[in-house]
């Protein structure tokens, strides 16, 4: 069982704010891992981190071995070809319909036939269950249309690492559901490796091998779904349970709220 | 005080970084060996949006400012008796001046307007940063051929108007108000000299259809990600493009005036 | 997504059009007869003052062009200004005592060169030098001359009025 991604002593600063202070963790081959955390805590920064768009201040990244901020710019163009990344937006280029959105990187990095391309498109197409809507423009698409096609665009040169920065936000159960199954159905068919970066519980724990639960820029937690559930720190229960108050307050940090009361009224 | 002091060094450096922001953003786009052949029908696409979707308002623009000179040069030509002369004046002030800058400035209203918010929504909905993930070059995709578009366009909109403001003229001068047909023609090629005049306004049109495809581009791709940012980055497109052709065309004039 | 076809079909007649447009400027606006020096030779002049006579400027036979100006230069030894003529070569027989001047296109224009052919038998070729030539007429000396001539007049005029009060 060897390791996709290995990340080790991460240490990332945006806008001299810390991001990352240290954190350690590994990809296996394979499995869908789950990186849960609460809102702002970085969670695309470090898919960016990944994908060699952000570099680190301190710490390494490899993927398939390889220190992905040490390559060159070719070898780079290289390996993310072997690596799928699904944006919270979706990212479908608006101008292309859904066809050409899915055909795009078919186009650009290989030369295959134009029939040959289109089979494969309406294969990826077909795994996602949109092969019918190919001709509509990204306009024409509710949001989780969008984000099943910017899927079947993610898989088109069949990589080996695939990535999803919040798949489920802003879904409804149905779509939900439907993201959720492809996710692992489509993991487990291909052989492929997934990351998924999400504030879902429920829904993530119940098809993630692995979680990583990230707050406060280091590691609170990781383990299976299960010892994940059971887990005796504080933070980690507030996550999962969704609490609204523990380590992390409901109040913003202010003075006492008796103070600030008797303070308006002694000025008049 | 010293307070305003750090903030106008702060202000100076920032330019200064902007400006190599900009610069690099030119280089790693155009410098870098194209591939011919998936380069070149992106850069005909884009010359069909910028260049040949533009040739209505520049046409239209062009056929009512040469009217106007026309009309308002004979006004006070007549009064001394020098109506011959329309035909220089309308052609000279079109060929040196109107020609390259107004097309300028419409070319920066229409297109200039148009790359700068196509790329900063590209960059707003993560469409430049998919292209990346892709291993696709979005500098080469998508800002390279909107720059060589500008830079192709620009020229041949110029020639346009240049012909077509000279009609306009003629309309008014000799159709109209009665200029005899033989002497509008006649002095206007004696007065008109194809090297100086006329290719010194090409150049000068290369040059802002340059400078125009540049700042538009730099805006697009540096706004801020959010519907304010990218309507920001329209206008200030617009604006310094317009600013930057009037500054140049003074330098490019000064420099073709004092002996090219 | 509009087809490529259209598009490569709008942008190529937009390239024409703008094609067209240029070579219109070139022949009608511009009156550009060629773009390339026509066949010609090449004949000197020597002038005192050349006045406001540029390169390219026209050279006219009877107010008919010939020619164009190729060369102005100054003469190390003698300072006077050499001009380099380039006449047409269909303009062949241009007898070489013929007279050369600079002359100034209506009252404020452009100077150009007018030839006077004369009598002689033999003609100009390409490196003979004209001999009998006319500087151009600068306006600030004639206005010289004719103050000092004013002058002069009524200087003698006074005189002899002066002469004839004091008889």
């Amino acid at each position: 069982m060897d390791n996709l991604v290995e990340i080790t002593n991460l240490h990332f600063n945006r806008n001299k704010r810390p991001i990352f202070t240290g954190i350690d963790l590994v990809i296996p081959r394979g499995k869908v891992i789950a990186i849960l955390g609460p809102s702002g805590t970085g969670k695309t920064t470090l898919l960016k981190l990944i994908g060699g768009q952000l570099r680190p201040e301190q710490g390494t990244v490899k993927v398939a071995g390889q220190n992905i901020h040490q390559l060159s710019l070719t070898e780079l163009y290289q390996l993310r070809k072997t690596m799928g990344m699904l944006f919270q937006s979706g990212g479908l280029f608006t101008h292309l319909s859904v066809f050409e959105n899915v055909a795009f990187p078919l186009r650009e990095h290989t030369r295959l036939s134009d029939a040959m391309i289109r089979s494969l498109v309406l294969i990826k197409l077909n795994m996602v269950g949109l092969r019918g809507a190919r001709h509509l423009m990204p306009s024409e698409l509710s949001g989780g249309m969008a984000r099943r096609v910017a899927l079947a665009r993610a898989i088109a040169l069949d990589p080996k690492l695939i990535m999803y920065d919040e798949p489920l936000s802003g879904q409804d159960p149905i779509s939900m559901g439907v993201l959720i199954k492809l996710i692992r159905t489509l993991n487990d068919a291909l052989g492929l490796t997934s990351v998924i970066v999400s504030h879902d519980v429920q829904e993530t724990l119940s098809i993630a091998d692995y979680v990583y639960v990230i707050s406060n820029n280091k590691l609170i937690g990781q383990g299976t779904p299960d010892m994940i559930t059971h887990d005796k720190s504080e933070q980690v229960q507030q996550f999962i349970k969704g609490l609204p108050d523990g380590p992390v307050p409901f109040h913003y940090p202010a003075e006492p709220f008796s103070k600030d009361l008797l303070e308006g009224v002694k000025a008049c | 005080m010293l307070n305003q002091v750090s903030m106008l060094g702060r202000f100076g450096i920032e330019l200064v970084r902007d400006y190599g922001k900009a610069g690099l953003l030119l280089y790693q786009a155009i410098v870098r060996v194209p591939n011919f052949r998936k380069g070149f029908p992106l850069v005909l696409q884009r010359v069909y949006s910028e260049g040949v979707l533009s040739l209505t308002i520049i046409i239209v623009s062009s056929l009512f400012i040469g009217m106007v000179v026309a009309l308002q040069g004979y006004n006070t030509l007549a009064k001394f008796g020098a109506s011959s002369a329309l035909g220089p004046l309308v052609a000279l002030s079109v060929v040196r001046e109107l020609g390259p800058v107004v097309t300028a400035l419409l070319f920066a209203g229409r297109a200039g307007s148009a790359m700068a918010a196509e790329i900063g929504l590209m960059k707003a909905t993560e469409q430049l940063s998919s292209m990346e993930m892709m291993a696709v070059n979005p500098l080469q995709r998508v800002i390279a051929p909107r720059l060589w578009g500008g830079f192709i366009s620009m020229p041949l909109l110029t020639l346009i108007f240049n012909i077509t403001a000279v009609y306009g003229a003629y309309l008014v001068g000799v159709k109209w108000l009665g200029v005899d047909a033989g002497a509008f023609w006649s002095n206007m090629q004696a007065s008109v000299d194809f090297r100086t005049d006329i290719m010194n306004g090409i150049y000068k049109s290369v040059v802002f259809g340059f400078v125009v495809s540049w700042i538009s581009v730099y805006q697009g791709y540096f706004a801020t990600p959010t519907s304010a940012g990218i309507a920001n980055a329209t206008t200030r497109a617009v604006v310094y493009s317009s600013l930057a052709i009037l500054g140049l065309d003074f330098v490019l004039t000064a420099m073709m005036i004092g002996g090219w | 997504m509009l087809s490529q076809r259209f598009v490569e079909t709008c942008v190529g007649l937009f390239l024409i059009a703008a094609i067209a447009a240029l070579l219109v400027l070139a022949f009608k606006v511009s009156g550009l007869t060629s773009f390339f020096t026509r066949e010609g030779y090449n004949v000197t002049a020597q002038f005192d003052d050349i006045g406001q006579l540029k390169l390219r400027a026209a050279i006219k036979i009877g107010g008919v062009r010939v020619g164009e100006v190729s060369d102005i230069r100054l003469d190390p030894t003698s300072y006077r200004a050499v001009v380099t003529l380039h006449i047409n070569s269909d303009v062949k027989d241009i007898p070489d005592d013929s007279s050369v001047a600079i002359l100034t296109a209506g009252l404020l224009g452009d100077n150009y060169i007018e030839i006077t052919p004369m009598y002689s038998s033999t003609f100009l070729k390409d490196g003979s030098q004209i001999n009998d030539t006319k500087s151009a007429m600068i306006l600030e000396k004639l206005i010289g001359q004719f103050m000092f001539k004013l002058g002069n007049d009524s200087n003698a005029s006074n005189k002899a009025t002066t002469k004839e009060t004091t008889k």
